[in-house]
C-alpha cells in the first residue's frame, strides 16, 4: 500500500482540535515562581549601577539578579550544530545579562517572585544608572570611521566580511555589446510572529537543571545552556512539548539559558520565564534587513555574461546566526543563475537594533526579492521576455556549485514556470496591462527561486531515530527532529509505516523531545527534516523491519529473506496470504519462553549530501493609485520539492509560506525610533500581520520530481514557499504602473512616495 | 491577573456616580479594552476602578418619542451594528463600528468607551460627529447635554468633569432624516487596525436628487481630534450633484484638516488620503441617497 | 486581595469559582477550571487565541474580567466534544481540511467559527474571513481554516433543509 504521496490526516490533529495538546505554558507546575527581565531603556552604553532598594520591598520578591551577578561567560546562541573546529564555532558575544547595553530592551537584570504581578512591580521599581552613547541604528553609521565599537572583539562593527568570484568578472565585462543593468534593493526587518511567545520554565531534579521550553532545537539548546552556565552537557535536560510555531526564531537559545540559571538561584524551585508578546518582538530575534547592490552584464541574446553583488546585512546587537544568512543570500545569487562570471561580497554589521537571527528560508527571501526584482529590471531595460531570461540563465540539472559542490540532482523548475504561465496567461496579460492608463490598473508578476534542502556541507547534518515494538504489533517512534507545526511527526509516521509495512495506526509518534531520552537530532531548521531526519527514519524502519522478519522467520521456520510485511501481516514475498500478524510476532518476541527478544531499532544518519528544490510564484493584482493600495486578484505558488510525502500538509506549508511572503511583500516591517532605537510596533496591533480578510485565496501546486538523494525522492518544502512571493508582487506592480519599487514592504506609504515621484498622483 | 488597586462594584448608575464622587481618582471600567491594556502596560498599574460593565441600564438603543435615537454608552459595537434602529435609520454608524477590531473586540468594546477615550482615530467618532450627536453626561449632581462637536478637547482629552459619566448619545430626528451616509476607514489592514484616516460623509439631497441640501463631512486622524470640515460643507450645500462638487468637497477638506506626521504615517500621505477619500465617501453617500454624479 | 465567588455555566455545568477580583476570565478558566485549550498569544485582545463563547458570542477571555462572568454561559473548546469525547463537526472539519498546523491558534479559531457555522444562511468566503479576522494564524495562511468553516456551515444548512 502506498502511504507516501497520499493526504493522510495529521497525527497530532485530534489533540490539537480538542485542546489536549500540551504546550509549555500548559505544563507549568503549581506554585512555580515567576521571573521577569528588566530591559534597558537605552540602546547603547553601559549599566553603571542599580538601586534595588525599592524593588526588594515588593512583597513576594524572592531574588533579584543583575548583570553584575551572572557568570562571567560569553556564549553563542545560534541553533547551529556545534563545530569542533574553533574557526567555525558560533560567535560567543553575550552573557546571561549584560552590563554593556547593545540594543534598546537589552537584558540587564531579572527578578524572581512568587507571582507575576510582584515580579512586574519589582522590575518597574529597579532604578538604573547608565552611561549612554548615541545609538547606532544604520549599517552606514556602524561602519563609519571612528564609530563606537559595539563588541570589543569586532572593533569596526563588521562581524564578518566574505567574498567570492567565479570566473573573472573584470575580463567578462570587456565583451563587446553587453548591456549593463544596475539596481539597489532593500529588505526590511520583520518578525516571526509565532502565536506562542518565547517561553520556558526551569527546575532542578536529580541534580540536573531541567528546562521545559518552546524550542525548535532541544539538543542544541542543551549545549548552549551548558556553555552559558559553565556546566556539563549532561547536567542540563531540555524538554520540548508541542510548540506554537517557531519559524526560525526558536532556532536560537532564547529564554532558556537565563531560565536555567535562575532556577539555580532559588534552590531548583520551578521558575517560569515567559516573554510577553512585546518582549518576543523586541528581545528575541528578527529577520535580517539587507541591502544589495547588483550589476548585471547581459548579452543581446539574453544570456548573462557577468554579474556582481554587494550585500550588507544588519545583524543588530548580537551575533546569533550572524554571517551565515547573508552568505547564504550571496550564494543563492550565484546558484540561481550560475552562468557567466559571478562575484559576490557580503558584510554582516553590528548595530544597536534588535538582534537578527534565523527566519524561514534563511537569507533567501532577501536575495530572492533583490534578484528577481533585478531580473525584471533587466527585462524592462533590454526589452527581453522575463520568462525566457529566467529559463535561459537559471540552474539546470547536473549543476555543481563550484564553491559548495551542492549538486542539482533533480529539477522541475522549467515545468513550474510553464505551468504558472498557463495558469495565469502571464505573457498575454503582461503585454496587455503594460498599456493601461487611469487610476486603477492591473498587473501580473512572477518570480522563481532555488533553495538548498539541508545545511551540508557548510554544517554537520546528523539525525537519529528509535523504534520500539509494542506487544500488539504497534511501535513507538522517537525522533530527535522536532514537530513545530510543519507536520514532521505525520510525515515521519508515514515514512515508518510505508517502509516497515504497517498501517498508520500502528505508528505511535512520541512528539515530545526530552534530551535525556530522545535520540540526537539538531532540530527543526533549514528544510532538512524530511530529507535528513527522514533518512534516519528510513534507516531505522528498515532495520526494525529486518528484526521483525528475522523473528517471524524463527517462528515460521522460514528464511526471513523470503518474507515481507504487508499491512501489519507477515507474508511470503510477492504474495498476499497472511502467514502471521505482526502482533503475533510482537507478543511472541516479548513473552517467548525460549527466545524472548525485545525488538527495537535505532539508527543515526550522517547526511553528506544536499539538493536543490525549486519553485515559482505568479500573481495578478490591482493597484488603486490614488489610494496607494494593492489588491491581490490571484496568486499561485508552484513547487518542485521532489516527491510530495503528504499532499495536504504540503499544501498547508505552501499556504503558510505564501502568507508570510505576502506579509513580507506588502505589510510587515519592524520600526524603530530613530533617536532612541526603541522598537515602535512591538505588538500585534501595530505590526501588521495579515488577518484572514487581508489574505487572498492561496493556490498551491506541485511539479513532482524524484530526487535520487532524498529518502523518498523528496526535497525541501518547509521554508521555500515564502521566497518568491514578494518579488512577484513587486514585479506585478511594475507591470501595472511602470514604477519599479526596490524596497519592501510595498505598504501604502511606500506606494504613495513612489507614485508621487513618478507623478502618477 | 490585572494589577488593580480597588475594584468598586456597582448595582446602578446612581451607585456608580456616587462612587465616582467618593473616589474621583478611580476610573470607570466599561468594556475594558483600553483600561485593561493600560494597566497591563504599567501606565495605570495599581489604579482603582469602578466596575460598570454589568450595568444593563446603560446598554441598548431606542427610538424616543421625539424621533431621536438614543444610544446608551455600554452598547457594544456589535450591538450597535446589528441593531434594527441603527440599520434602518443610520446604517453608516453600524458600518463604521463594524470596522473596529475584529468580532471579539466588537463584542467587548463599547461605543461610550470609544468616544470617551478621546482618540482621533475612534471609528464611531467621525460618524457621530457628522450626525451632530448630542451627549448626555451625568454626575450625582445632575445631567448636562453637550453637542458632541464640543466634547473633544485635545488628543485623549474630553470634556468629562470630575464625577461625570457619559450616559447617553442622542441623534436627533432632523439630523438623520432623509440623510444617507458613507464611512471609509483607511487602515493598513482590513481588520484589527486603527484608522490611518477615517472619513464619514452624509448627505441630504433635493427631491429631484440633483442638488445637495445638506452635506456633513467629518474626519478622524486628520487632526488631533475628530473634526468636521466646515469649508467642505459650506461649499457643498446647495451645490449641484456633479464632479465639480466632489472636487470642491475635497478642496474644502484639505483646507480644514491638519494631520500630523507620526511613525505610523506622514502628513503628506494622510493629505493624499483626505483628498481622495473626501471624494469617494461623498460620491458613495450621494449614490446611497439616490443621486448620480454626472447623472 | 479581595476574593469573590463567581457562579457561571462552563461547558454546560454550573460552577462556582472563588476568584481574585483582579483575574481575567482566562486566568480563571485556565487556572481553576483547567481549561488549557485557552491560549495566550498577546494578552491584549489582538490575537484571538484565548477566544471563548460567552452567551453565544466570541470574546477574548484575556481582556474579560472574571467577575463579569457571573451568571454567564461560557463555552470553551473543551465543551464542543460530546460527553463521551466524540468530536463536533467543526473539530472534525479542522482535521479533515488540514486547518491545523502548530495548533496554538486552533482553539481560538474553532470558537470564533461557532457563530458562523450556526448561521441559518450561507456566508460568502469573504464574510467568513471577516468573522474570523479577530484571530491571527501564522502557519496556515487561513486557507484551510476558511475551507473547514465553509464546509461545516454548508453541511449544517443542508442537514437542516433535509429535516
Amino acid at each position: 500500500m502506498d502511504i507516501i504521496g497520499t493526504s493522510l490526516k495529521r497525527v497530532d490533529a485530534f489533540d490539537k482540535v480538542t485542546g489536549k495538546a500540551k504546550y509549555t505554558p500548559d505544563l507549568i507546575p503549581p506554585h512555580a515562581l515567576v521571573a521577569k527581565v528588566l530591559h534597558s531603556t537605552i540602546a547603547n552604553g553601559w549599566v553603571k549601577e542599580f538601586d534595588l532598594s525599592e524593588a526588594w520591598k515588593v512583597e513576594g520578591v524572592v531574588d533579584i539578579v543583575t548583570c553584575f551577578d551572572v557568570p562571567d561567560i560569553q556564549f553563542p546562541t545560534a541553533g547551529h550544530p556545534w563545530s569542533t573546529d574553533p574557526k567555525h564555532q558560533d560567535i560567543a558575544d553575550r552573557k546571561l545579562l549584560n552590563a554593556r547595553v547593545r540594543c534598546y530592551a537589552d537584558d540587564i537584570a531579572a527578578v524572581i517572585a512568587e507571582d507575576e504581578l510582584a515580579a512586574e512591580e519589582a522590575v518597574r521599581k529597579i532604578k538604573v544608572t547608565y552611561e549612554e552613547f548615541t545609538p547606532i541604528l544604520t549599517m552606514e553609521d556602524a561602519m563609519k570611521e571612528g564609530a563606537i565599537t559595539i563588541h570589543e572583539e569586532k572593533p569596526n562593527n563588521v562581524v564578518v566580511k566574505s567574498a567570492y568570484e567565479v570566473g573573472s568578472f573584470e575580463e567578462a565585462i570587456k565583451e563587446a555589446g553587453l548591456t549593463k543593468v544596475v539596481g539597489d534593493y532593500e529588505t526590511p526587518i520583520v518578525s516571526h510572529c509565532h502565536i506562542e511567545s518565547a517561553n520556558s520554565f526551569a527546575y532542578m531534579e536529580s541534580g540536573k537543571i531541567v528546562v521545559v521550553s518552546s524550542t525548535q532545537i532541544p539538543h542544541i539548546v542543551r549545549r548552549v545552556c551548558s556553555q552559558a552556565l559553565g556546566v556539563g552537557f549532561g547536567d542540563i535536560r531540555i524538554i520540548k512539548p508541542y510548540i506554537g510555531g517557531g519559524f526560525g526564531n526558536k532556532q536560537d537559545a532564547l529564554t532558556e539559558p537565563l531560565n536555567a540559571y535562575l532556577t539555580t538561584r532559588v534552590g531548583g524551585r520551578p521558575v517560569v520565564l515567559a516573554y510577553t508578546r512585546e518582549e518576543t518582538f523586541a528581545c528575541t530575534r528578527t529577520r535580517h534587513a539587507m541591502k544589495f547592490h547588483i550589476e548585471s552584464y547581459v548579452r543581446k541574446d539574453g544570456s548573462f555574461a557577468a554579474r556582481s553583488i554587494k550585500a550588507y546585512s544588519n545583524q543588530g546587537a548580537y551575533a546569533s546566526h550572524a554571517h551565515a544568512l547573508v552568505a547564504n543570500a550571496v550564494n543563492g545569487f550565484r546558484m540561481m543563475y550560475p552562468v557567466g562570471a559571478i562575484k559576490g561580497e557580503a558584510y554582516t554589521v553590528y548595530t544597536n537594533l534588535a538582534t537578527a537571527g534565523a527566519m524561514r528560508a534563511y537569507g533567501i527571501p532577501q536575495i530572492g526579492f533583490a534578484l528577481e526584482a533585478h531580473v525584471d529590471d533587466i527585462a524592462k531595460q533590454t526589452g527581453l521576455d522575463p520568462l525566457k531570461l529566467r529559463t535561459q540563465n537559471m540552474m539546470k540539472l547536473g549543476y555543481v556549485d563550484p564553491m559548495t559542490t551542492i549538486t542539482c540532482h533533480s529539477t522541475g523548475l522549467e515545468e513550474c514556470i510553464q505551468r504558472g504561465e498557463q495558469y495565469l496567461s502571464y505573457t498575454k496579460k503582461r503585454e496587455e496591462y503594460a498599456k493601461q492608463t487611469g487610476p486603477i490598473r492591473k498587473g501580473v508578476g512572477m518570480a522563481i527561486f532555488c533553495y538548498k534542502t539541508g545545511v551540508y556541507p557548510i554544517s554537520l547534518e546528523t539525525s537519529a531515530c528509535r523504534m520500539v515494538l509494542n506487544q500488539d504489533g504497534s511501535l513507538q517512534m522517537q525522533i530527535g527532529a522536532t514537530e513545530i507545526g510543519q507536520g514532521a511527526d505525520t510525515v515521519f509516521a508515514m515514512m515508518a509505516a510505508q517502509t516497515i509495512g504497517l498501517t498508520m495506526d500502528k505508528i505511535h509518534v512520541v512528539s515530545k523531545q526530552d534530551t535525556d531520552v530522545t535520540p540526537y537530532d539538531t532540530g527543526a531548521y533549514a528544510s532538512r527534516q524530511t530529507y535528513v531526519s527522514g533518512m534516519a527514519v528510513k534507516k531505522t524502519a528498515e532495520s526494525f523491519r529486518k528484526k521483525l522478519l528475522e523473528f517471524a522467520g524463527f517462528m515460521l521456520k522460514k528464511d526471513p529473506w523470503d518474507l515481507d510485511i504487508k499491512e501489519n501481516y507477515i507474508v511470503h514475498t510477492n504474495k498476499d496470504e497472511h502467514l502471521l500478524s505482526v502482533a503475533d510476532v510482537a507478543i511472541e518476541s516479548c513473552y517467548s519462553l525460549t527466545n524472548s527478544t525485545h525488538i527495537a531499532a535505532e539508527e543515526s544518519h550522517h547526511c553528506t549530501d544536499n539538493t536543490y528544490s525549486f519553485g515559482v510564484c505568479y500573481t495578478e493584482l490591482e493597484v488603486d493609485i490614488p489610494m496607494c493600495q494593492i489588491k491581490i486578484l490571484d496568486i499561485i505558488n508552484i513547487h518542485d520539492s521532489g516527491k510530495i510525502i503528504n499532499r495536504q500538509t504540503a499544501s498547508g506549508q505552501v499556504h503558510g509560506g505564501m502568507s508570510m511572503g505576502l506579509g513580507y511583500g506588502m505589510y510587515e516591517h519592524l520600526k524603530f525610533d530613530p533617536k532612541t532605537g526603541r522598537m515602535l510596533n512591538d505588538n500585534l496591533l501595530d505590526y501588521k500581520l495579515m488577518t484572514a480578510i487581508d489574505t487572498p485565496e492561496l493556490h498551491a501546486d506541485f511539479v513532482e520530481t524524484d530526487d535520487p538523494t532524498g529518502p523518498y525522492g523528496n526535497k525541501s518544502l518547509g521554508e521555500p514557499p515564502t521566497i518568491p512571493v514578494a518579488p512577484a508582487i513587486r514585479n506585478a506592480v511594475l507591470n501595472a504602473t511602470g514604477v519599479a519599487i526596490n524596497a519592501i514592504p510595498l505598504h501604502p506609504e511606500r506606494l504613495f512616495n513612489a507614485f508621487t515621484e513618478a507623478q502618477l498622483i | 491577573m490585572y494589577n488593580f488597586g480597588t475594584i468598586y462594584e456597582t448595582t446602578s448608575v446612581e451607585d456608580a456616580l456616587r462612587l465616582k464622587k467618593e473616589h474621583p481618582q478611580a476610573h470607570f471600567l466599561a468594556g475594558g479594552s483600553d483600561i485593561l491594556i493600560k494597566v497591563r502596560e504599567g501606565k495605570l498599574a495599581g489604579c482603582d476602578v469602578i466596575n460598570i460593565y454589568n450595568l444593563d441600564e446603560l446598554r441598548g438603543i431606542c427610538l424616543e418619542e421625539d424621533g431621536s435615537i438614543l444610544i446608551r454608552p455600554l452598547t457594544s459595537f456589535t450591538d450597535v451594528a446589528m441593531h434594527p434602529i441603527i440599520k434602518q435609520y443610520i446604517p453608516v454608524l453600524g458600518e463604521a463600528v463594524n470596522q473596529i477590531g475584529g468580532p471579539q473586540v466588537r463584542n467587548i468594546g463599547t461605543i461610550g468607551g470609544n468616544i470617551c477615550n478621546g482618540v482621533t482615530s475612534a471609528d464611531s467618532a467621525t460618524t457621530l460627529k457628522a450626525y451632530d450627536a448630542m451627549l448626555e453626561i451625568s454626575s450625582i449632581d445632575g445631567t448636562r447635554v453637550l453637542p458632541y462637536g464640543e466634547f473633544n478637547l485635545g488628543p485623549g482629552k474630553v470634556d468629562l468633569r470630575e464625577g461625570e459619566l457619559l450616559c447617553g448619545i442622542r441623534i436627533r430626528k432632523e439630523s438623520y432624516e432623509k440623510t444617507y451616509g458613507h464611512y471609509i476607514k483607511y487602515a493598513m489592514r482590513r481588520a484589527m487596525d486603527i484608522a490611518t484616516l477615517g472619513c464619514s460623509v452624509n448627505v441630504t439631497l433635493s427631491e429631484d436628487k440633483k442638488t445637495v441640501t445638506r452635506l456633513r463631512i467629518a474626519f478622524g486622524v486628520a487632526a488631533p481630534i475628530p473634526i468636521r470640515s466646515t469649508t467642505a460643507e459650506a461649499s457643498a450645500n446647495g451645490h449641484a450633484v456633479n464632479e465639480a462638487l466632489l472636487d470642491l468637497v475635497s478642496e474644502g477638506a484639505l483646507a480644514d484638516v491638519n494631520p500630523r506626521t507620526s511613525w505610523r504615517a506622514s502628513k503628506e500621505f494622510r493629505m493624499q488620503l483626505v483628498k481622495e477619500m473626501a471624494k469617494r465617501a461623498t460620491k458613495a453617500a450621494i449614490e446611497k441617497a439616490g443621486g448620480t454624479i454626472n447623472g | 486581595m479581595a476574593k469573590k465567588d463567581i457562579t457561571c455555566t462552563v461547558n454546560g455545568k454550573v460552577r462556582t469559582y472563588s476568584v481574585d477580583v483582579r483575574e481575567s476570565l482566562s486566568d480563571m478558566l485556565r487556572g481553576q477550571a483547567g481549561l488549557d485549550s485557552i491560549k495566550h498569544g498577546c494578552d491584549v485582545g489582538e490575537c484571538g487565541a484565548c477566544t471563548v463563547l460567552i452567551d453565544g458570542k466570541p470574546f477574548n477571555s484575556c481582556i474579560y474580567m472574571a467577575i463579569w462572568a457571573e451568571g454567564k454561559e461560557i463555552i470553551t473548546l473543551e465543551g464542543l466534544s460530546d460527553t463521551k469525547g466524540a468530536l463536533s463537526d467543526i473539530q472534525q472539519a479542522f482535521i479533515d481540511e488540514g486547518a491545523v498546523q502548530c495548533g496554538f491558534c486552533t482553539p481560538g479559531f474553532i470558537m470564533a467559527s461557532i457563530p458562523i457555522i450556526s448561521s441559518e444562511t450561507e456566508s460568502s468566503r469573504e464574510e467568513i474571513r471577516r468573522q474570523i479576522s479577530g484571530n491571527l494564524c501564522r502557519c496556515t495562511g487561513y486557507e484551510n481554516i476558511v475551507n473547514a468553516i465553509e464546509k461545516t456551515q454548508k453541511k449544517r444548512i443542508a442537514e437542516k433543509k433535509s429535516k
